[in-house]
């Protein structure tokens, strides 16, 4: 057990609608794969994703992005997290969005990844786990 | 770690936060920053909520929080779920409970997994209660796993254990029996909107009726409701009633000198045993001894005494 | 079956079950997509003891398998709706009044998230959803806007609103009065289906219990001034979308219109006097015949319970009227133009399974929201169905069929499962803290995602024909963000404008009359005249009856 490090990830809900369907299937996934997943529940807005990222010290945050608000949540979060001096902390998001967001917001470097559906839930794991390990590289 | 440390005692949760992790992995430097954190702890007052799945912990843990934010005083929370023993991961969703607090600089909100932890709180419990202490929080809630195991391990860290029952859980008269009897300072019965409140206050009631109060508390039984906030500041009374009773009798003082005294043993177990095995896997000696036990030329007790007359 | 026939019928059986179990099977699960096995023959000992009047009955007739009317689909088409919403009040109207001109009498109104929630436009929550998927209702002035010119005595609106729907509809009874038109004569469905926001949908916003209180408060006045009014509409539709099965679905969706049933009664009311104004709002996924048995199921459960359960007398409380949606989440957002392919048969199968009313999707929907040309094919589909493929000509063709008859058999026997497991939890409200519905779901969910995965299950263009190259080319509809600054200046000029004294004098009393057990319409009509905020009336509401809280349940 001595010196182990777990991955532990938030996956969020921000936005007003209650589709939380992914983000469950996603958390439960990733703890299967043996992460520590903390979830913040639905309606969360980006300060308090922000304040629960930094209390649990998490390598990673997930947004789950229905609402179509995608390109001013993203950008939002980062940002707060910048702030908050989280640089290390990765945002990362799935959802369903156009093609052409999820570029714009990898390119302008507010999310690190974006899976759309159709993805198999795996394939979130093990990004996630390589994602960190390089960034602790 | 230097700068984390030091952000701990300016009060900046970005640091905390990093210290508890370091903590909770075990990490190499952990020894030496507990102990620089350790002469700014001691002054928090540690609150255990525990009970029987569904029984609304996190809920009363958010309603307590938001009656003692009120009086000025900071809250730290820890929040225990269980960790999966095949995979090691765990789903961490306390907090859902308590979002309200989440933009409250004066709530700082902590979910561990069990990490193969037993007895209700995760293996690092103790020194996070520390490093929340040291951080400021005035009141620590420790809320356990709640899985309706035997959770005794509050007991060595709070100072006022909460047992949270429901009515119509069905299993109330089982959880008192299974031995919860002696760890609770006080009893909630959450939902009281729900039949059958009365009804478990009652028998709740009855069996304290049989049982001793060495210290002469006898663990009131409080009725809740946390969807109205019903009952909160009864409790929040209570608890302060139950730390004046323990500074009165000197009992406050009495138990933390356990605790204390507890914890300093156990660590000495642990490093005891840490060495005991490391000296056991490198010894051929040890290897002999094991080997003619298989073989029936001794037997444990013989060899045991061999090895530590030798000396490891 | 005479002694000769048993015979020859098992001679034959055996005959052909030695020839089936040496030849070629395909090796995948044959199941749907409910994970529900399928033999891969069904014969008359599928259906030992069918009695064709008590299983069946003829359309019209008790227990109503076949259909709620007697002439189904030959005396009229099932309605062509199409949900949609619209960014403002003034949009909306336009919008209503040009489907009017085209002959539409019947108005589907999408609100948006904030309204839902009961926030008002400029509450910090708020921020950045006005008016994104559906119109922005603050106040009474906005609702007066949404049906400007449109006399309410003529039209019938149905309202997707849940949560704060004592509110809305309260506005709208409102507005037709200034109108001049009373309030029986007003016909139309508010959704009002609390319980499927705790189970599946998520948008509450109080506990049960007073959320509970409001919906029977609402079948008590529509009872004595709205008669005409649908006042609750029990949706399935958004239990599947979460992740149910076709069973789970029938059977938390049934029990929810139970737990109606029941306080309706409890409040004072006789079955009949409410029942008939229940109606019930389904999915159609894309299993084809499961589908078809869910709703016969659906019907033939409703009637025997509503007569021999709750003793209704009046027939119109045994029948079970449903609003069909094909599935959301059968839709994928790769190769989207196969979508239509499945909206098609998801409503041939709404159509097989006798529905009032359907709602086809668009192919673009995972996406964005639907372009023009999308929403056409979507319509066309359901016209297609009803005018060239001749499925309409004869009512409820599939009955008789051993695998359907054994189907829709096996879906009540799943669902009373489920009403059994209910009632051990104490009913739908405990089940519900108990996180009972939440467990099933998310864990339906979880093992369908595994089983695509892995391929147990196969998506067209998602895991299996796969194109690699794909690109996606949607046009997407952009909002404009001015929408949202018009809406949060004309509730903040009204909050300066309206007389604040008498709002505050409204909202008073509704805090006082809330604690009691009054009926709370009339108070909240009160709040409403006096242009308080739905906002403002919500915040009443959420001060004394508590918020909602979520269950940690995965």
């Amino acid at each position: 057990m001595s010196g182990e490090k777990k991955i532990r990830v938030l996956v969020a809900k921000p936005g007003l609608d209650g589709h939380d369907r992914g983000a469950k299937v996603v958390a439960r996934a990733l703890r299967d794969a043996g992460m520590e997943v903390i979830y913040s529940g639905l309606h969360q807005t980006p300060e308090q994703i922000v304040e629960a990222a930094i209390q649990e010290d998490v390598d990673v945050v997930g947004l789950s992005v229905l609402s179509g608000a995608q390109l001013t949540i993203f950008p939002r979060v980062r940002n707060l997290l910048d702030e908050n001096n989280a640089q290390d902390i990765i945002l990362m998001g799935g959802g369903t969005m156009p093609a052409d967001d999820v570029q714009e917001l990898k390119r302008n470097g507010s999310a690190a990844e974006i899976f759309t559906p159709g993805t198999p839930v795996e394939k979130i794991g093990n990004w996630i786990k390589e994602a960190v390990a390089g960034r602790d590289a | 770690m230097e700068k984390y440390v030091q952000g701990i005692l300016a009060g900046d949760k970005r640091s905390t936060a990093k210290i508890i992790s370091l903590v909770e992995n075990d990490g190499p430097e952990k020894k030496r920053v507990l102990s620089q954190l350790y002469p700014h702890t001691g002054k928090a007052y540690i609150i255990g909520v525990t009970g029987s799945p569904g029984a609304g912990k996190s809920s009363l843990t958010d309603c307590l929080t938001k009656q003692i934010r009120k009086q000025g005083l900071t809250v730290g929370i820890i929040a225990v779920d269980p960790s999966s023993p095949f995979t090691g991961g765990a789903l961490l969703g306390d907090r859902i409970r308590m979002q309200d607090h989440a933009l409250d600089k004066g709530v700082f909100i902590r979910s561990m997994g069990t990490r193969g932890s037993l007895g209700g709180l995760a293996r690092a419990t103790k020194e996070v209660v520390r490093v929340l202490d040291a951080y400021g929080s005035d009141v620590v809630i420790v809320e356990t796993v709640g899985v309706g195991q035997s959770e005794l391990d509050i007991m060595d860290v709070a100072d006022t254990t909460l047992v949270v029952l429901t009515p119509g859980a069905g299993d109330h008269v089982q959880t008192i029996k299974a031995g919860i009897m002696e760890i609770a300072d006080i009893f909630v019965v959450n939902k009281a909107d729900l039949d059958g409140a009365d009804k478990v206050k009652t028998e709740v009631e009855g069996m304290l009726d049989l049982s001793c109060h060495g210290n002469g508390w006898r663990p009131p039984v409080l009725l809740t409701i946390t969807r109205t906030e019903q009952g909160i500041t009864d409790l929040i009374d209570a608890i302060n009633r139950h730390k004046a009773h323990l500074e009165s009798t000197g009992s406050f003082q009495q138990a933390r000198k356990e605790r204390l005294r507890t914890e300093v043993l156990e660590v000495v177990e642990h490093v005891l045993r840490a060495r005991i095995h490391k000296s056991v896997e490198a010894s051929q000696d040890i290897a002999r001894l094991v080997a003619k036990v298989e073989n029936r030329e001794v037997d444990p007790y013989v060899a045991a005494e061999e090895i530590i007359s030798v000396g490891i | 079956m005479r002694d000769t026939g048993v015979e020859k019928f098992k001679a034959a059986r055996e005959k052909w079950e030695s020839e089936f179990n040496s030849a070629k099977q395909r090796p995948v699960k044959y199941e749907t997509v409910s994970a529900l096995p399928i033999k891969e023959l069904y014969t008359p000992e599928d259906i030992t003891g069918f009695d064709y009047i008590e299983d069946l009955g003829f359309p019209g007739q008790y227990p109503y398998t076949r259909g709620v009317q007697n002439n189904m689909y030959r005396g009229r088409l099932w309605t062509m709706r199409q949900f949609a919403g619209f960014a403002t009040a003034k949009e909306s109207n336009e919008r209503y009044k040009f489907l009017l001109s085209r002959g539409t009498t019947g108005l589907s109104i999408a609100f948006d998230m904030p309204t839902i929630m009961g926030y008002d436009s400029d509450h910090p929550r708020s921020f950045g959803e006005v008016g994104r998927v559906g119109v922005a209702i603050d106040s009474l002035q906005d609702m007066e806007t949404l049906f400007d010119g449109i006399p309410l005595d003529k039209v019938s609106t149905s309202m997707t609103i849940n949560a704060p729907a004592a509110v809305v509809w309260s506005m709208y009874i409102a507005t037709a009065e200034k109108q001049g038109v009373p309030s029986s004569k007003l016909t139309g469905t508010i959704q009002n289906d609390i319980l499927k926001e705790y189970i599946a949908q998520k948008s509450w916003i109080f506990p049960p219990e007073p959320s509970m209180r409001l919906i029977t408060d609402i079948f008590k006045f529509a009872k004595d001034h709205v008669p005409k009014w649908n006042s609750v509409s029990i949706s399935g539709y958004h239990i599947r979308e979460a992740g149910a099965t076709a069973a789970q679905e029938l059977a938390f969706t049934l029990a929810d219109g139970f737990a109606y049933v029941e306080a309706g009664i409890a409040a004072g009311l006789d079955v009949d006097e409410f029942a008939p104004r229940l109606s019930f709002f389904f999915n159609s996924h894309v299993d084809f015949f499961e589908e078809i048995a869910k709703y016969r199921a659906a019907r033939r459960i409703w009637a025997k319970r509503l007569l021999n359960k709750y003793g209704a007398k009046d027939q119109r409380s045994w029948l079970l009227r449903f609003h069909t949606q094909t599935a959301g989440c059968s839709l994928t957002a790769q190769q989207p133009e196969n979508n239509i392919v499945r909206t098609a048969f998801q409503a041939l199968s709404a159509v097989l399974g006798g529905t009032q009313s359907l709602h086809t999707n668009s192919m673009d929907e995972v996406l964005a929201l639907p372009t023009e040309k999308a929403v056409q094919i979507a319509l066309r589909t359901q016209q297609i169905i009803a005018t060239e493929t001749g499925v309409t000509n004869t009512i409820d063709p599939l009955a008789g069929s051993y695998f359907m008859e054994a189907l829709t058999n096996k879906m009540e026997e799943e669902a009373e499962r489920y009403f059994a497991k209910i009632d051990e939890l104490g009913g739908v409200l405990k089940a519900i803290d108990k996180g009972f519905f939440q467990q099933e779901i998310a864990d339906a969910a979880y093992e369908y995602q595994r089983d695509v995965d892995s391929k147990q299950r196969i998506v067209v263009g998602v895991n299996e024909y796969v194109d690699e190259n794909e690109t996606l080319d949607i046009e997407i509809l952009k909002i404009d963000p001015q929408i949202e600054l018009d809406q949060v200046a004309r509730v903040q000029k009204l909050r300066e404008t309206r007389d604040n004294i008498r709002v505050k004098e409204t909202l008073g009393n509704l805090r006082e009359r809330a604690t009691t057990g009054d009926n709370l319409i009339p108070h909240i009509l009160d709040c409403v005249k006096s242009y308080a905020t739905l906002g403002e009336i919500i915040q009443v509401f959420r001060e004394v009856f508590g918020e909602y809280k979520e269950k940690p349940l995965f």
